[in-house]
């Protein structure tokens, strides 16, 4: 967004002609002009999003704790601390984790459901609709139910496990399987989403590839895949990755309502951490911090997005 | 080099009848089109040949065996799309390798990083650059090879999709309107290519058109479509001379023949405009519509007379309009020398030969015409 301001601002040949009749000043008159015209969205952007940005790095060299009178600069002391806690490098390996499973799952299914619901040819809209209901509902109320779902006694996964005659488990108050059942729930939610992507993509493919594809030999739905469907969905494929990608990395809902990052740290994540930090021990500068990392993972992510884009052929 | 026998194919779609019976007999090593306006059911047809699309009823040969239910794939028939059809995320060299790897190579070598290691791989991929190279050299694109096809001109695509066709030996060629993307001049000119191709790999080319002149300049046969029914089949100068349908008639030519309102009498004489023709028909007394092209209207004199509405000056040649009583659209004259042309609301007077007519009865069949006792008639003089 930045560089297309920029881009406006140093802007030049079409208005040329119609603007200033002196040549002299006339340059000068129209970079003024554009930058005029630019300064209304550069000012809501600096208000709205690069100032709470400098604000959060600034508070992250200080002390400070919410409401306290005063504060102090320490620079890099709470990066100190930060590094040297066990609790966010487990916060970080367990977002990591969340994260490599959330991510190719969501996406694989996401893509499979499309490419079953594209194939079918009727009762598309009601797969679609069923498979995006938990994209609308709210996740909080939805991590209520899974709550129930997964509870050790009455719920209903392990009385299906029951039926089958094979033990239930406590899902969510086992360290071993708690981040793993938030991994599925992330999953479960975000399947949904990355569907209606991959079926707009699927929609925007030309027929007349696919016939030509048959033409050439490809006979089998795996070779037509191979060569026309996944190459087509090169762009949206990139787009739900990092989509994805940045979702996960924020998982912060289902800990909150569903393990408060327990048993014993165990589904720990960075955001969670954060609240924890910022909000329940008032530590501001400390949460500032936690905050500045993440944002460098997910500037990392956009960043390779952007990278992923330029190799990617857009028909 | 293969024939193509097609038998009674129907097809609907949703109830529409899209094909009514269509039986076509391609012979090996020919250059056909299917010709007609769009939504006649020539592309329905050709994705038929193709397997593309499954017929409601009726049956296709391909050199005498039935392929009902054959895959597109197995039919050994090449294809070039009217929008190329080109993989984008392809180089223009691995599009036209496309159908060489997935028929030489098997699944397992196709894999993208394991296939390498499968040591025949390698052999077989010197063969396919070879054959790939050749086909390049011949439609001269070699130096596009390292290309993507979003950085090539519609009439490099279109050399490159010709090129995928080509690469493996088909038994047939089936070309859907692909000349329909290009420039008018580079139409002309691939026109002229793609018959050279025809000429040069003797195969049989099933070529589908809505444009009278590309079927008419290429094709040795061409096969008339209108409404999902094959009306008139047989070379282009026959069908131009001989219509049997005033539809086949009306479509075939540019620009369009002349039809005038006319008459049967009981005596068999036929008249046009209310003047009797040196002509009787084989036909029941009654209403009919004689067609004459524009090269056979014969200006500056002439039973008939009208009035010059309109000039379409070629350079090398003219088309005079002539509005006369009677006739809704104005008649349309060819003139070979457009340095003599009259001047636009002049009258002007007009006749045409006997043999010029093309008589069609109120159905649109046509009506045998023969040129009555040949009393010599002085030509009147020109009533201009």
């Amino acid at each position: 967004m930045s560089d297309m301001a920029i881009r406006i601002g140093a802007g030049d040949s079409p208005e040329q002609a119609a603007v200033g009749p002196r040549p002299r000043s006339h340059r000068a008159g129209t970079a003024l002009t554009a930058q005029a015209l630019v300064a209304p969205a550069a000012m809501l952007m600096l208000i709205i999003l690069l100032g709470p940005l400098a604000g959060v790095l600034a508070l992250s060299f200080t002390d400070y704790q919410l409401g306290a009178p005063s504060f102090s600069w320490i620079g890099l002391a709470n990066y100190r601390e930060m590094f040297a806690d066990k609790v966010f490098w487990i916060s970080l390996r367990n977002t990591l984790t969340y994260v490599v499973i959330v991510v190719p799952g969501s996406v694989a299914l996401g893509l499979g459901i499309a490419l079953l619901i594209q194939s079918g040819s009727s009762l598309r809209s009601w797969y679609r609709t069923i498979y995006f209901l938990p994209v609308m509902a709210t996740l909080i109320a939805m991590a209520i139910v899974w709550e129930f779902m997964l509870h050790p006694q009455f719920g209903l996964i392990n009385g299906l496990l029951r039926s089958f005659g094979m033990q239930g488990h406590s899902w969510l108050q086992d360290r071993n399987t708690a981040l793993y059942s938030l991994c599925a729930i992330g999953i479960w939610q975000a399947v949904g989403f990355n569907m209606v992507l991959f079926l707009a993509g699927l929609v925007s493919i030309p027929k007349p590839l696919y016939d030509a594809a048959e033409i050439d030999g490809a006979s089998g739905a795996w070779s037509r895949f191979r060569l026309v469907t996944w190459p087509m969905l090169g762009p949206v494929t990139a787009f739900v990755v990092v989509i994805s990608s940045i979702r996960s990395f924020q998982v912060f809902d289902t800990v909150q309502v569903l393990t408060k990052g327990g048993p014993s740290k165990s589904s720990e994540v960075l955001i969670y951490t954060m609240y924890t930090e910022g909000f329940e021990f008032f530590r501001s500068g400390y949460g500032a911090a936690l905050t500045v990392v993440f944002l460098v993972f997910v500037l990392a992510l956009t960043l390779l997005k952007a990278r992923l884009n330029r190799g990617v052929h857009y028909a | 080099m293969a024939a193509i026998e097609l038998s009674a194919i129907r097809k609907s779609f949703d109830r529409t009848d899209v094909l009514k019976g269509i039986d076509l007999k391609i012979e090996p090593g020919e250059f056909i089109s299917l010709v007609g306006p769009s939504g006649c059911g020539k592309s329905t047809l050709l994705r038929i040949i193709a397997g593309l699309e499954t017929q409601t009823s009726g049956q296709v040969r391909i050199d005498g065996e039935a392929v009902d239910g054959v895959r597109p794939s197995a039919r050994n028939l090449a294809m070039v799309f009217q929008s190329y059809a080109l993989y984008p995320h392809l180089t223009v060299f691995d599009n036209i390798a496309v159908p060489l790897r997935m028929r030489r190579l098997s699944a397992a070598q196709r894999l993208p990083l394991l296939g390498r290691l499968i040591p025949s791989r390698h052999r077989t991929e010197r063969g396919i650059r070879e054959d790939v190279e050749r086909v390049a050299a011949l439609l001269e694109i070699s130096p596009l090879l390292s290309r993507k096809p979003g950085q090539l001109s519609g009439g490099q695509r279109q050399r490159v999709a010709v090129g995928r066709a080509i690469v493996r030996q088909p038994k047939a060629f089936l070309f859907d309107e692909p000349l329909s993307n290009l420039d008018a001049k580079l139409r002309v000119h691939m026109r002229a290519e793609i018959a050279q191709l025809h000429r040069r790999l003797k195969t049989t080319f099933v070529y589908v058109t809505h444009d009278q002149a590309e079927a008419m300049t290429m094709s040795g046969r061409i096969a008339v479509m209108i409404d999902g029914h094959l009306v008139q089949v047989g070379k282009p100068a026959d069908v131009y001379d001989n219509p049997r349908d005033i539809r086949v008639a009306e479509f075939v030519g540019s620009p369009k023949i002349n039809v005038l309102p006319g008459m049967v009498r009981a005596d068999r004489g036929v008249e046009a405009l209310g003047r009797p023709l040196e002509l009787s028909a084989a036909a029941a007394a009654g209403a009919c519509r004689i067609c004459v092209r524009p090269e056979r209207i014969e200006l500056g004199g002439g039973p008939f007379a009208g009035t010059v509405t309109h000039l379409e000056n070629m350079g090398a040649e003219a088309f005079v309009h002539v509005g006369c009583d009677g006739m809704v659209i104005p008649l349309v004259a060819r003139i070979d020398d457009p340095r003599r042309l009259p001047e636009i609301g002049a009258p002007i007077g007009f006749g045409f030969a006997a043999d010029a007519v093309r008589a069609f009865d109120a159905s649109g069949k046509r009506i045998e015409t023969t040129p009555r006792l040949r009393v010599i008639q002085p030509r009147e003089p020109a009533l201009v």
